[in-house]
């Protein structure tokens, strides 16, 4: 692959917790226009490698490169400029509980500087629009919504500024399968409409088999698959052959006849 | 810091052409997203709304490369909230202008009432009445549960009421050490300036015996108490409310009252007249300390004279204070952290509210004392 096309490297990275070691040379690549899936067990440092790539935390060791350029050492219009490309959706919304649905989402957008307030009202609208919610909510406050609501809106919120790296971090956790579902067909319709590149967390089988181009499997502190579903479905590791052809894993499966035919 | 491939770095340029059969047409190319219109943002709308002011103007969008929402809406505010009678366009950036065209009108503002000033009078008074009720009801559970605990000794949450007073009591030690010992240098410092005019140094036993003991001691401690701890147990109950922690002590039948609010209130009951004759006593010290210094009156005399000067009532009336301002600070504090929404506005608001309440509560118990005891101990 043309090293160019990265829109994520991650080279050499190490985690500790003190003598905990959590990741042992993790080297990722994420391409861009691609959604890439992070999979492992519980424990297995999904969230601490996605936390690394945001640069909340330093990884022990090793550089993590978005858009090319490492995450520190840079001044801060840089770091702005690239924290304006990227949209996160944190696992349980992060919803500003002080501000109302409205202000959450024209958050992003007034600290630009560069919207009036006009342009920042049609803005919003679209994108409550976009995830579905009812402009009679846009006045409530986070703590009034449904765990649904407080996902969908805290996906708007990450689209704010129309990204072209978008992070999910388990994104359809704590919602019923119906809203699951109708939550990776937004995401899914999302991705035909505008041009971006998702760097997903999850457990959820359905989700990873509707959402993924490539899967990335963490587990014994390294990245033991990383390739397309049918590609990692063909390694042989027990956690993979755990995750993906147990019950639960083969009944997800069967759905995508295609994928279940080259594992039997 | 732009993305160098697919082009997609290329600014928006609005180029007006005239076809060969005299029909004007403007040509928007490059990138129309935010990240590429950025600054200029002002220009190109200033740009546009003059454009569309022609409107038998044909607009061809085919040559843009990207498109996003922000781009569309700047498009759209500049046509004036509708689409161009003449509009070509790629068929995926079509439905940018379908989503516009659907957009739903936003809320109206929620509109402020004339009436407001009654209502928020209003509110504050049921707002006082409400904390008064649920105090009371509060305090009435902790009588419920002493009279449960009194059948069964062996449920009295010994581990949480010597946790709490360990944090209350002993960690409080060396704050209230250092302010009592700076007020009491102060207080001696600044009386012994004004008995030395009159001679009459020795008096000064007299003064910072009885203020210390009976007034400055109790009052310091329960302050720098109802700050320090009467602020962590509000944040403490109101994290565990908003962690649904409260919720899973419900739901395994243990009683928040008996094991999270009793055990405070017994444990700072118990700790502040500890606290009280801690600083009470280094508030002395620091007297004495400048005493010496200033006027030169020793040690040992300052120490032999104090127990004839102060009745010792008045030490018991401080400890009483300590006693009865300790248990208000804890079932303040713990009532502001029950009533704390699970989110951080809440939160916020609850603590300071907490610990302004505690302190207000303080210094009126310090006053109910003053008229209730006002022959005890004065000679």
């Amino acid at each position: 692959m043309p090293r160019d096309n990265c829109i994520i490297e991650v080279e050499g990275l190490y985690t500790r917790f003190g003598n905990h070691v959590v990741h042992e040379n993790i080297g990722l690549c994420v391409q861009r226009g691609e959604v890439l899936t992070l999979v492992g067990g519980s424990g297995s440092g999904k969230t601490a490698l996605m936390r690394q790539i945001l640069g909340l935390d330093t990884p022990a060791e090793g550089t993590v490169r978005v858009f090319g350029e490492p995450l520190r050492n840079q001044n801060r219009q840089q770091i702005q400029n690239m924290r304006n490309r990227c949209g996160v959706l944190f696992q349980k919304g992060a919803l500003f509980s002080a501000l109302s649905v409205y202000d959450n989402i024209a958050l992003p957008m007034r600290e630009l500087r560069m919207l009036d307030e006009d342009m920042i009202r049609d803005l919003v609208m679209l994108k409550l629009e976009m995830v579905e919610i009812a402009p009679a909510h846009a006045n409530k406050m986070p703590a009034e919504l449904s765990g649904g609501m407080i996902k969908r809106i805290a996906l708007a919120r990450a689209m704010a500024l129309d990204p072209e790296l978008l992070f999910l971090d388990e994104p359809t956790a704590g919602l019923d399968p119906e809203l699951s579902d109708g939550f990776v067909r937004l995401i899914k319709t999302m991705k035909s409409e505008l041009t971006f590149t998702i760097v997903m967390a999850t457990h959820d089988l359905d989700t990873l088999v509707a959402l993924s181009d490539r899967v990335a499997v963490l587990a014994d502190k390294r990245l033991v698959a990383l390739g397309t579903l049918r590609e990692v479905i063909n390694t042989n590791h027990a956690f993979i052959s755990n995750f993906f052809c147990g019950v639960r894993g083969r009944k997800t499966l069967r759905s995508n006849n295609s994928i279940l035919n080259s594992i039997l | 810091m732009m993305p160098e491939n697919q082009g997609s770095s290329s600014p928006l340029v609005l180029r007006r052409v005239t076809g060969a059969k005299g029909i004007s047409c403007v040509v928007v190319e490059g990138n129309c997203t935010l990240a590429v219109i950025g600054e200029r943002i002002q220009q190109i709308a200033a740009e546009l709304s003059q454009l569309a002011s022609e409107p038998e103007l044909r607009w061809d969008l085919t040559q843009v490369a990207h498109m996003d929402d922000a781009g569309a809406v700047l498009l759209w505010r500049g046509w004036g909230g509708h689409q161009p009678r003449y509009l070509f366009v790629k068929p995926e950036h079509q439905r940018f202008f379908e989503r516009l065209e659907e957009m739903p009108a936003p809320p109206p503002p929620v509109m402020r009432n004339r009436l407001w000033p009654i209502t928020v009078l209003g509110k504050a008074v049921f707002l006082l009445w409400a904390h008064l009720v649920s105090l009371v009801i509060l305090a009435g559970q902790l009588v419920l549960e002493i009279k449960y605990l009194a059948g069964r000794p062996s449920r009295i949450p010994w581990r949480e009421i010597s946790a709490n007073l360990y944090r209350t009591g002993a960690q409080a030690l060396g704050i209230t050490a250092l302010v009592g010992f700076l007020i009491g240098v102060v207080l001696s410092y600044l009386s012994s300036r004004q008995l030395q005019i009159f001679g009459a140094d020795i008096f000064i036993v007299n003064i910072l015996g009885l203020s210390v003991i009976r007034e400055i001691g109790p009052v310091l401690a329960a302050i720098l108490v109802a700050g320090r701890s009467g602020s962590s147990m509000t944040a403490q109950l109101g994290v565990m409310r908003v962690t649904e922690e409260l919720d899973a002590l419900t739901v395994m039948g243990i009683p928040h009252s008996l094991r999270l609010i009793l055990p405070k209130v017994i444990a700072l009951g118990l700790a502040m007249p500890l606290v009280v004759l801690w600083t009470s006593a280094v508030a002395l010290i620091g007297g004495m300390v400048v005493a010496e210094i200033q006027l030169g009156l020793g040690h040992k005399f300052f120490l032999s004279r104090l127990p004839d000067v102060v009745a010792v009532s008045n030490l018991w009336l401080g400890l009483g204070k300590g006693i009865a301002c300790g248990m208000a600070i804890a079932l303040i504090s713990c009532h502001f952290g029950l009533r704390i929404k699970s989110n951080t506005e809440s939160l916020g608001a609850g603590t300071t509210n907490s610990v302004v309440t505690s302190i207000t509560v303080v210094i009126i118990i310090d006053a109910i004392f003053a008229v209730v005891f006002a022959d005890v101990g004065l000679r």
